[in-house]
């Protein structure tokens, strides 16, 4: 029979929690942990068509697989045509407030990467590079959820691994404990009147009691709650003119850039955004992708206006569970591939360039015959950012089953 | 074994030849009746009624004790015999309830592309707009009524079973309200295909899924056709067409083998070109299912190693038929319903045992169920309350709880408290549905949203939601606070506050904010009810059902 307490254990994080001392330790160190180096890891849920946000115009097969959907040649002057990058590579033109980012060094591409597992279920592609395990799904934890354990303990606050999302994401799980907020305008107790009286109840009623998932959590949320409020994170406007782009996604890096402003200890944040899950009518330099796609940038670009000086200390990842068919369907869509583009942004990231061997579009360089092949392993990426940018030991085990290879891919100075 | 237990079983035994029986109800259930009034603790009524309804309401535990458990769970099985006038009557000023298809279609049209360029480029300002396209004719008004529906259900509906079976449904065979067309086909999949069946046999619900334009349209099938297909009915006329895996995978892995269940990219592309021709004829009008021969695929196709001879539109129904005979369906579902009604790691005898009940009753839903509530993992001690209320749990359990009447606003509104908490009715994008584990819904934001979703309920800040707290403790003398909190928590937790909970509560009488003093500070006038209903609404205990 399983018991209450069994059925707990059973999540990494409720073991800490039953382990007795509180998930963080707060505030200890001070302002030197505050401002130590942050990374924002973005999710596009659906699979994005990473040869739509990253067009190799250079080679031949492209065009030759998509009669639709495929982005113009690059021409100068002509906004409907891709975004020229190197010659070969180009991103979509709705992409445009990146190109300033690709010619300031801050922006690096890796165009061909993915999973060494071959699903093209979303579940389990999501599922594996939120785990960090491609092909065991028995990982109670994720990646993001490790590398918060893995950084020094000293000076961490309830603010080190933040989620923007009602929802705590799998990859964020795991012993050290995460946050997961909708807005941090709203992160607060209220109530008709006196609604400091109604924060002390319902925060004794947490801190009293068995050491469960939810009493671990409800002493979370308190901490969190008077740390923001002393911080005034929320209070925080856009700097340098940032401007997001309205909808969630703007909303999610608009409150990220006010965790890294205000210094309350951000290390890792996490934000999702969906709507690339385009087997329909997915458009060429207009449409459906290129609406996700217009959002996406103007979102990113907004986020390094924002931190301005402080992307120094930032470096953005994007990544999606798989690309899609190198060819267009019959619905001038694409339906669910393998490799895709994945971008990384930051003051301390070796940009303006593409990373990782092109694989090539002809049918016979495809994976299985008809996706984009996998030359970087996404693992090797995440470690690659996780080492060098937020300075987690190399021999750290965040991808548990996997050895780093030798050589890094020196995408982070 | 304890005494106790030894009426457990007998109960549990009674219950289970019900099961297998399949008489007429009210034979064995006189047997049933003996054996559990006596044996239905407070306890096991009560924690029959939180995973079986939407939470207890005052004196629920008194009626079922009353009725009979055993007698009590028949009738949820079999809802259509439980009068549900009120909640019907409430329904009926939702209009958008009862239309066809094509009737939404047409009465909550989507914008005119014309309008919407006018009013992209500036000839057309957002008033003019609303005049042209006002708010209760737009398509929103059909999924803000669904929702309304659904929690008022939840909420007030006496065939309870039935709507927590509606939810695990919908869940499973989940379509998402803001893709394409779906919206427009939401309130007839969940009228006439879940509803109906939520108590039914899954191979029915299987089935009508795969036929229902909302599902066709979600899943894409109505879209995937046979290679090189371009003829009339194409969803791009003139242009080539082809395969669409998208339902063919999610057939096989969320609703029926599961992910582990032994199917492979081979089997995936040959149930798609079994389906190939399953499509909707006039989407944007009444959007019935149709084959088209055209755009299927002739070819034999071969599926879990078994033939399936070419034989148009029955193609189809012989994958369905295969998949819903298959022990991994029976394994996969039978995981499910556990998960959701027992713990959140099922316990393998019993995953086995109800999936068994699916195996010899060819999916139904009935007796699986049956197996379940009558189960000793079900009814273990340490089952009680260890699993943690999802957001439309806890929203609906609390309105409940309190003895909470809404009207339709009230009921959109606490569907909107629901989604902020992380769970809106429909919104499940991706076609796994919403999970079913704790570690799914607790973190710090949404406990603080749990938290301030109980102040605004006792409060009385919820529009359209009344709630009579007064009543709640009538007969208590509100002079003396501690005679309230004891009557809070019997009403509300039923005696299953921890210690450490009562001692917090009990600490907080002393506050002047609770314990409300009169002006020449002689005595204390009254009890601050709403502030400590709410603090015992979002305690631990109350989160866990």
């Amino acid at each position: 029979v399983l018991t209450r307490r069994a059925l707990l254990t059973h999540g990494a994080c409720a073991l800490a929690a039953l382990a007795g001392p509180p998930r963080f330790l707060v505030r200890a160190a001070g302002a030197a942990e505050a401002r130590g180096k942050a990374l924002v890891a973005i999710f596009q849920r659906g699979a994005v068509d990473g040869l739509s946000m990253v067009v190799p115009h250079g080679d031949p097969a492209y065009y030759a697989a998509r009669s639709t959907i495929a982005l113009g040649r690059p021409r100068r002057g002509d906004a409907a045509t891709a975004l020229d990058l190197d010659g070969f590579f180009a991103l979509h033109p709705a992409l445009a407030p990146l190109i300033p980012l690709w010619d300031a060094r801050t922006l690096a591409i890796v165009p061909a990467c993915g999973s060494p597992d071959v699903t093209r279920s979303h579940f389990d592609a999501q599922d594996y590079m939120e785990s960090g395990t491609p092909g065991v799904k028995s990982t109670a934890d994720g990646w993001l959820g490790r590398a918060a354990g893995a950084l020094p303990a000293d000076g961490a606050t309830p603010f080190r691994s933040v989620a923007l999302g009602a929802r705590l994401p799998r990859v964020m799980r795991g012993d050290a404990g995460a946050l997961a907020l909708t807005s941090l305008e709203r992160f607060d107790v209220r109530a008709a009147s006196q609604p400091a009286v109604s924060q002390r109840g319902f925060e004794s009623l947490y801190r009293e009691g068995v050491r469960d998932l939810l009493h671990g959590t409800g002493r979370e949320t308190f901490e969190a709650v008077k740390m923001l409020k002393s911080a005034g994170a929320a209070r925080l406007t856009p700097a340098n003119g940032a401007d997001y782009p309205r909808g969630r996604f703007g909303e999610s890096l608009r409150q990220i850039a006010q965790l890294v402003r205000a210094d309350v200890g951000l290390r890792i944040a996490f934000a999702d955004v969906d709507g690339w899950d385009t087997h329909v009518g997915q458009g060429a330099d207009q449409g459906q992708l290129a609406n996700r796609l217009r959002d996406f940038g103007a979102g990113l670009a907004a986020f390094a206006r924002d931190l301005g000086d402080r992307l120094a200390d930032v470096v953005v990842l994007t990544m999606s569970e798989f690309g899609r068919t190198v060819g267009e369907n019959g619905n001038r869509g694409t339906d669910h591939g393998h490799a895709t583009a994945m971008l990384v942004l930051g003051g301390g990231v070796r940009g303006g360039r593409i990373y990782g061997r092109w694989p090539g579009l002809a049918p016979e360089q495809r994976f299985e015959g008809r996706d984009l092949a996998v030359t970087t392993d996404f693992r090797t990426l995440f470690h690659d950012i996780t080492t060098h940018h937020l300075t987690i030991p190399p021999t750290t085990p965040l991808f548990p089953g996997w050895t780093p290879p030798g050589r890094s891919l020196g995408l982070v100075a | 074994m304890s005494r106790q237990a030894a009426r457990w079983v007998l109960a549990a035994l009674a219950l289970a030849l019900l099961g297998c029986a399949g008489a007429p109800a009210n034979v064995p259930i006189a047997a049933a009746r003996v054996a559990s009034d006596s044996a239905a603790s407070d306890a096991a009524i009560l924690h029959m009624l939180q995973r079986s309804t939407y939470g207890p309401r005052p004196g629920d535990v008194a009626r079922v004790k009353a009725l009979g458990l055993a007698a009590w769970l028949e009738r949820q099985l079999d809802p259509a015999r439980l009068d549900d006038a009120a909640v019907e009557a409430a329904l009926s000023t939702l209009p958008t309830l009862t239309m066809s298809i094509a009737d939404l279609q047409r009465e909550y049209p989507r914008p005119d592309p014309e309008t919407q360029r006018k009013l992209a480029s500036g000839d057309m300002s957002p008033r003019e707009m609303r005049e042209q396209y006002p708010p209760e004719r737009r398509p929103a008004r059909i999924v803000a009524e669904l929702q309304t529906a659904r929690m008022l259900r939840a909420v007030a509906s006496e065939r309870q079973l039935q709507e927590v079976m509606v939810d695990f449904w919908f869940n499973h065979f989940n379509v998402f309200a803001a893709k394409g067309e779906v919206r427009w086909y939401l309130t007839a999949y969940e009228r006439d295909v879940i509803r109906p069946q939520a108590l039914g046999r899954f191979p029915d619900l299987l089935r009508a899924t795969a036929r229902h334009p909302a599902m066709l349209f979600y899943l894409d099938n109505w879209l995937s056709t046979r290679p090189g297909f371009a003829g009339r009915g194409a969803a791009n006329p003139g242009r080539r067409a082809g395969l669409n895996e998208n339902y063919a995978r999610e057939l096989m892995e969320l609703h029926t083998l599961g992910v582990d269940g032994g199917y492979t990219q081979a089997d995936v592309t040959e149930v798609a070109r079994a389906f190939t021709g399953w499509t909707i004829d006039r989407p944007r009008q009444d959007a019935r299912f149709v084959f088209r021969p055209a755009m299927h695929d002739l070819g034999d196709k071969r599926v879990l190693g078994r033939p399936i001879r070419a034989g148009g539109e029955r193609d189809g129904d012989q994958v369905l038929d295969l998949l819903a005979a298959h022990p991994a369906t029976a394994r996969f579902i039978a995981g499910k319903i556990v998960r959701r009604f027992v713990a959140d790691q099922p316990p393998p005898a019993l995953v086995e045992r109800v999936a068994a009940a699916y195996r010899d009753t060819g999916g139904d839903v009935r007796a699986m169920l049956r197996v379940v509530f009558a189960s000793p993992e079900f009814r273990a001690p340490d089952a009680a309350g260890a699993k943690i209320k999802k957001p439309s749990e806890f929203v609906a359990s609390a309105a409940r709880a309190v003895g909470a009447t809404a009207d339709a606003r009230g009921a959109l509104a606490l569907a909107r408290a629901a989604a902020e908490i992380g769970e809106g009715f429909y919104e499940a994008a991706p076609p796994t549905g919403y999970p079913d584990r704790a570690e799914a819904w607790v973190n710090p934001g949404t406990l603080l949203a749990r938290m301030n979703f109980a102040l605004s309920l006792a409060e009385g800040r919820v529009p359209g939601v009344r709630a009579d707290l007064g009543e709640l403790v009538s007969g208590a003398d509100r002079s003396q606070p501690e005679v309230v909190l004891q009557r809070l928590l019997a009403t509300l937790l039923h005696g299953q506050g921890s210690e450490e909970t009562r001692a917090v509560l009990t600490a907080q009488l002393g506050l002047p904010e609770i314990r409300r003093l009169t002006v020449d500070d002689r005595g204390p006038a009254d009890t601050d009810v709403a502030k400590l209903a709410a603090l015992v609404l979002g305690s631990p205990e109350f989160q866990r059902r």
